[in-house]
């Protein structure tokens, strides 16, 4: 009976592609607008991610999120480094400055300064140049992005495209003359500013001039020892803020989604999606039912079962689920794929897969009910009307 | 006519519909006794019953009192599934509207009963194209219904329910959508694949052009059997 379903849905051409677009469609926006916001919280954290080696992050006790920037003294740096367990801790400079452009305008950019012994805490890959080379005089590290739009040289002639900015290229920062002596891959920040890397001591003559500076201790432990202990044990040793990396990601995380109205922006369109889902493909799939109830009856007139029926029309939902399912999931990650190198944030992880899953699970619930209840119903003497 | 060669009898059958606020009596009191070997036809005025006692018959409807026997088994008394097996094992349908599955071919259709008894579908479809060889139409097993005549869609539904070897073979009005000469086309055929020493038909109908098959005719008006007639088969 099973393939004679299956030949049932699958002969009505338009109702079938009608129930399999609904909920591709469903399916959809149910992947592609929550891999949006995933990757848009990605971004938040992105920074701590980039800064792969230290396993806490040290800071003021009101610091927020990661772009929440309250500093400390210079001398915090020595408390930390006095803690039992510490290997290293050096001093990560963060903020947000002002760099001049060619055409005399002005762009935001992250100035992150680097111990400059260790140039701990550097960009995670790359392009151009070496990450040494912020040793040379006035060295800066600019981010691919950054260089390539936002810090960009006006066109040459009117109506071509900007010149990005290159290695030997300058910038005026803060009114400080700052050379490019390398491009570097980086994770795009939230706020999509363009990142430029250079020393803690460079950074410090860059940044405006306050009492306090220092943004992050980064700190390691030694060997065997559990960052979480380690954390715990700086923040009673110097009333600071440490946080492991992923309680560090946790927080900022948490500080977007309380304080945002980005999940429930989003929200709201994976909500929209599925309702306009379930509806195009509950409606489309009890209307195929209704349109196929005369042959229903003739096959419980025939000594079919109910529990058959339900299997048949239970067959039919999970096909179109199924296949209503791939081609949105399929759909997203082209959607991802062909978006890969944009501003656009995307990030697809497995637990987006169930997610979706369950909500086309649950239309295609809801569209066979539907049907499943007119059918139990139906009366087989409906054969014998004309 | 002795207790063996009886396929259906009915005894005292009373069904009612309720339309709200009063009863409506669509079978008073039937008793009718079908024998195997041959074709009866239930005639009669629209509205007189006829199409109610055949679902009765078959175990779709279920009768408010009185007792209806299909070889020896009151259906009432089984439960669902059992009823559906017994259907399913031994009876076969022809409709007025044909009712074929119109987005499965020839084969497909007539091999429903088959499968529904739980034959193997390639076995089934086979058999099944065996059944349309029977009707003339073994050259169509793979077109749908929609390519064909409604004449062939009545051979085809014929076919399908005859395919399962069943023991009674209830046809609703199988000629009234065909013209004459096809109707008579069908009736020919009818009577020479349906009918059987081990089997009985019961053909509802209100075409006086296809009474000569009859083997006996129930006159229905009201939901009372009037009378029952022998006929002279003349073919």
């Amino acid at each position: 009976m099973n393939y004679i379903a299956l030949k049932m849905l699958m002969g009505n051409t338009g109702k079938y592609l009608g129930i399999i677009m609904g909920l591709t469609f469903a399916s959809l926006i149910m992947t592609q607008q929550p891999a949006i916001f995933v990757g848009l919280m990605a971004r938040t954290f992105s920074f701590i991610s980039d800064v792969g080696q230290p396993e806490i992050w040290v800071m003021d006790p009101k610091v927020q999120f990661v772009d929440d920037i309250k500093p400390m003294q210079d001398t915090e740096l020595y408390r930390v480094r006095g803690v039992a367990g510490v290997e290293w801790a050096l001093p990560l400079y963060k903020g947000m400055l002002k760099v001049r452009l060619a055409d005399g305008t002005f762009q935001n950019c992250i100035v992150v300064g680097l111990d400059d012994a260790t140039l701990m805490g550097g960009p995670p890959t790359m392009l151009q140049g070496n990450l040494v080379d912020l040793r040379q005089s006035d060295g800066v590290i600019v981010d691919e992005d950054g260089a390539k739009e936002k810090l960009s040289k006006p066109p040459v002639n009117p109506g071509d495209k900007p010149t990005p900015i290159k290695v030997g290229d300058t910038l005026e920062l803060n009114d400080r003359r700052a050379v490019i002596v390398g491009i570097a891959k980086v994770t795009r920040t939230f706020q999509a500013q363009p990142v430029i890397y250079t020393t803690y001591s460079r950074a410090m003559s860059y940044a405006p001039r306050e009492r306090k500076l220092l943004t992050f201790v980064i700190v390691k432990g030694k060997v065997g020892e559990d960052p979480a202990v380690l954390s715990k044990r700086i923040h009673d040793a110097t009333g600071l803020s440490a946080y492991t990396t992923d309680e560090f990601k946790t927080l900022t995380y948490n500080y977007f989604m309380k304080n945002t109205g980005i999940p429930i922006n989003f929200g709201m369109s994976v909500m929209l999606g599925f309702i306009v889902g379930a509806a195009i493909a509950g409606q489309t799939f009890y209307s195929f039912t209704m349109e196929n109830i005369r042959q229903f009856g003739v096959l419980k007139a025939m000594g079919t079962g109910n529990g058959t029926l339900l299997r048949m029309i239970l067959l039919q939902a999970a096909l179109v689920g199924i296949i209503g399912y791939g081609l949105g999931v399929g759909l997203t990650s082209l959607f991802g794929y062909s978006m890969r190198n944009t501003i656009l944030a995307f990030k697809f992880p497995w637990q987006l897969l169930l997610f979706s899953g369950a909500g086309i699970t649950l239309i295609c619930m809801f569209a066979a009910l539907l049907s499943i209840r007119k059918v139990i119903k139906l009366e087989a003497a409906i054969v014998f009307r004309s | 006519m002795t207790n063996d060669n009886i396929a259906v009898r009915c005894k005292n059958l009373v069904k009612t519909f309720d339309t709200g606020e009063q009863k409506v009596y669509a079978l008073r009191n039937i008793d009718l006794n079908v024998p195997t070997g041959e074709l009866m036809m239930l005639v009669g005025p629209s509205g007189c019953g006829k199409t109610t006692l055949i679902s009765v018959i078959a175990g779709i409807l279920d009768q408010d009192s009185g007792s209806c026997e299909l070889f020896g088994q009151d259906m009432q008394k089984l439960n669902t599934s059992q009823r559906n097996r017994f259907r399913a094992q031994n009876i076969g349908f022809v409709f007025q509207a044909y009712n074929l599955l119109p987005t499965l071919n020839l084969a497909e259709n007539v091999s429903i009963p088959l499968i529904i008894n739980g034959v193997a579908r390639k076995q089934a479809t086979k058999t099944a194209a065996d059944a349309l060889e029977q009707v003339g139409l073994g050259d169509r097993v793979r077109n749908l219904p929609s390519q064909l005549s409604g004449g062939q869609q009545q051979r085809v539904a014929i076919a399908r329910a005859l395919v399962h070897n069943p023991r009674l073979i209830v046809c609703d009005e199988p000629t009234s959508a065909l013209d004459h000469e096809t109707g008579h086309h069908i009736m020919e055929i009818l009577k020479k694949t349906a009918v059987h020493k081990d089997r009985a038909m019961i053909i509802v109908t209100h075409d006086a052009r296809i009474f000569e098959f009859a083997d006996c005719i129930a006159s229905m008006d009201d939901g009372i059997v009037q009378n029952v007639t022998q006929s002279v088969d003349t073919h």
